[in-house]
């Protein structure tokens, strides 16, 4: 039997994994929420939120807490690109077959994932912690970094935030009713293109935000958008396409399984997060959470 | 498009594809077999993209599974040419048959994401199980098969190796497109494409709508897995990139570059898909980008692709002499599926 603080280490270390990709994951079953659309671009949307906030935070060098505005900056660019993206492309094959939409989102992948070759190289690229939060606290005998334990308060606040937008405020509700009823919501009235611009705007917003954020932790390398998209996806896939808490679940689930069986099956922990994804789908397609499509 | 019907086009195409070694250079007999091999690759996904109307985003498991099946038989067993590369097919059709069984259960976006998911299951097994599938590192040095037979012929023992590789792909090729095409015409065939222009009716005459669908991604398995077989092989090395979601994009962009509307679209799309990154990769290194343009291009311009494309402006020109041009359109869309 291992050591608790080893254990409780493993737990922690998946707790962090499994709040940036809440964020990013999020973002993604927002965006097929209401607009049914299966983003594949997501994740290169992260990646390249990443290399913008390394690109801020260099311009702002002498800065010492350029790392926030930096962050922030990023995130607002990737949401402004999402936008641009939605109003002048993707909206136009909301019309048609689900496969025409997959591979318009997989030739963002491709095109994005060359830019940020064409931009920033293909060396790793890191950065450093912002000096506000460059301490680390001891806890049960395992060092958490005050940066992790920020990640780790400020992504459930992040969640509970959009659960009141969406649930407690007029704009969540129309959102709410873009999801479920798109023409009658046109019909009363409101904008539903702007609301689809909007939930892709907000959407692309996390994912950028998610790839700033984990700068810190993870250095930035190109690749990084296909692999965590794959992550993203099961773990939209297990607590649900679509539904928030349900993210929220899959992510938890999805970060302590991959911790926990790397002790289990030392090689096989992404066979694990995989079969669990394949698992779900069989059993409960629409997660653990979700509701059942029409 | 009678006459143009008439004709016996797996023959045409793969006389023509015979002349390619004549023409002596090492580099198009490498190109045509590489493009010889992913058309395969691309209508077997067609046959569930096209006609069954399945989007599966995971075709590239099939392919792997029959690369790492042949390629092991050969290089660890010993065992001859056909025989492994039979069982490569049989392999990757058997692990169709077990991974369709649960995906022809969901609809439209969750069967792409299930396939996805036992595309990543199969990526991760062959990506990690080092002491069989070499892990990270792939199978390298896969045996070229023993055609030693061909020199003592009398034409044929002129070529080089990667001539005479060629030839025994163009015949495994064309023997899997011509059965491809049995398939499709067969009473089997039609139902399919019942089953993808409206499932719900089919289910409403007594179609079994997810047994045609599990067959139709047995079949498509096994000729995927016959491809990956073959590359593996015309590769030299079987590598667990093979089975990585990203590679289950190549032959949807095939499909849909050449167009998923005709029998040989596929063909037609890998065969540019190739051509294009031959040239591309000769002038810059960002081959993805300019892959993604042309797909987004092709997506909002050309949704029909290539040979759609074409087959729409055959139409077209045969249409202007008639003066009731009014039902055209209807016409073309049943005939060109066919």
């Amino acid at each position: 039997m291992p050591e608790f603080s080893f254990l409780f280490g493993q737990f922690i270390g998946g707790l962090t994994a499994a709040m940036f990709l809440f964020l990013i994951a999020s973002g993604l079953s927002l965006i097929f929420g209401v607009l049914r659309v299966l983003n594949f671009a997501h994740g290169s949307f992260y990646m390249i939120g990443a290399y913008l906030a390394w690109q801020l935070v260099r311009w702002m060098q002498p800065a010492a807490e350029g790392f926030w505005p930096a962050a922030l900056g990023a995130a607002l660019a990737i949401a402004l690109l999402g936008g641009i993206v939605e109003r002048l492309l993707l909206r136009h094959l909301y019309a048609r077959e689900e496969l025409y939409q997959l591979l318009f989102t997989y030739a963002l992948v491709l095109i994005l994932g060359d830019v940020a070759k064409i931009l920033w190289g293909t060396q790793q690229l890191s950065v450093s912690r912002p000096p506000s939060l460059a301490g680390s606290l001891e806890l049960l005998g395992v060092t958490i970094p005050y940066y992790n334990l920020f990640i780790m308060l400020l992504c459930p606040t992040i969640a509970v935030g959009f659960w009141y937008i969406l649930q407690r405020t007029a704009v969540g509700r129309i959102v709410r009713a873009a999801a479920l009823d798109r023409e009658t919501l046109g019909a009363l009235g409101a904008n539903v293109g702007w609301v689809y611009t909007g939930m892709f705007m907000v959407g692309s917003f996390l994912a950028g935000l998610g790839g700033a954020l984990v700068t810190p932790i993870k250095s930035i390398v190109p690749g990084m958008d296909v692999e965590i998209i794959v992550e993203a996806f099961i773990v939209v896939v297990i607590g649900g396409l679509g539904s928030f808490w349900g993210t929220f679940l899959g992510a938890l689930i999805y970060g302590q399984v991959l911790s926990f069986g790397i002790l289990v099956f030392p090689r096989f922990s992404i066979f694990a997060v995989s079969v669990l994804m394949a698992a779900i789908l069989i059993l409960r397609p629409w997660g653990l959470l979700g509701r059942p499509l029409k | 498009m009678t006459t143009l019907k008439r004709v016996p086009w797996t023959l045409v195409v793969f006389a023509a594809a015979l002349v390619v070694p004549f023409l002596g250079s090492r580099f198009y007999t490498f190109v045509a077999t590489d493009i010889a091999i992913l058309s395969l690759f691309a209508m077997s996904l067609n046959l569930l993209l096209g006609y069954t109307g399945l989007v599966s985003f995971g075709h590239a498991a099939y392919f792997g599974i029959g690369a790492y099946a042949c390629a092991l038989l050969m290089k660890s067993a010993g065992a001859p040419f056909l025989p492994s590369l039979v069982a490569g097919g049989l392999m990757a059709a058997a692990f169709a048959l077990v991974f369709g069984f649960f995906c022809v259960r969901l609809t439209r976006i969750y069967f792409a994401m299930l396939t996805l998911a036992f595309a990543q299951i199969v990526w991760a097994i062959c990506f990690k199980w080092n002491d069989v599938t070499g892990g990270e590192q792939g199978l390298p040095n896969v045996p070229y098969p023993d055609i030693d037979w061909m020199s003592s012929l009398p034409v044929l023992g002129d070529f080089r190796t990667g001539d005479q590789f060629y030839l025994v792909c163009v015949l495994i090729v064309a023997l899997c497109i011509a059965g491809l095409r049995r398939i499709i015409d067969s009473p089997f065939g039609r139902v399919l494409t019942v089953i993808r222009d409206n499932a719900e009716r089919a289910q409403f005459i007594g179609v079994n709508v997810r047994a045609h669908q599990l067959a139709a991604f047995v079949v498509a398995g096994f000729f995927a897995g016959i491809s990956g077989a073959l590359f593996g092989i015309f590769n030299r090395g079987v590598f667990p990139d093979f089975c990585y979601w990203t590679k289950s994009a190549e032959p949807l962009i095939m499909t849909i570059l050449g167009g998923m509307s005709a029998f040989w679209g596929p063909a037609v799309g890998a065969a540019a898909f190739i051509v294009l990154n031959q040239q591309i990769t000769s002038y810059t290194e960002y081959w993805p980008f300019t892959m993604g343009v042309v797909l987004i291009i092709l997506l909002f311009v050309f949704p029909g692709g290539i040979a759609g494309t074409l087959i729409g402006a055959v139409e077209r020109l045969r249409a202007r002499p008639q003066p009731d041009a009014g039902s055209a359109p209807d016409a073309r869309e049943s005939d060109a599926r066919g």
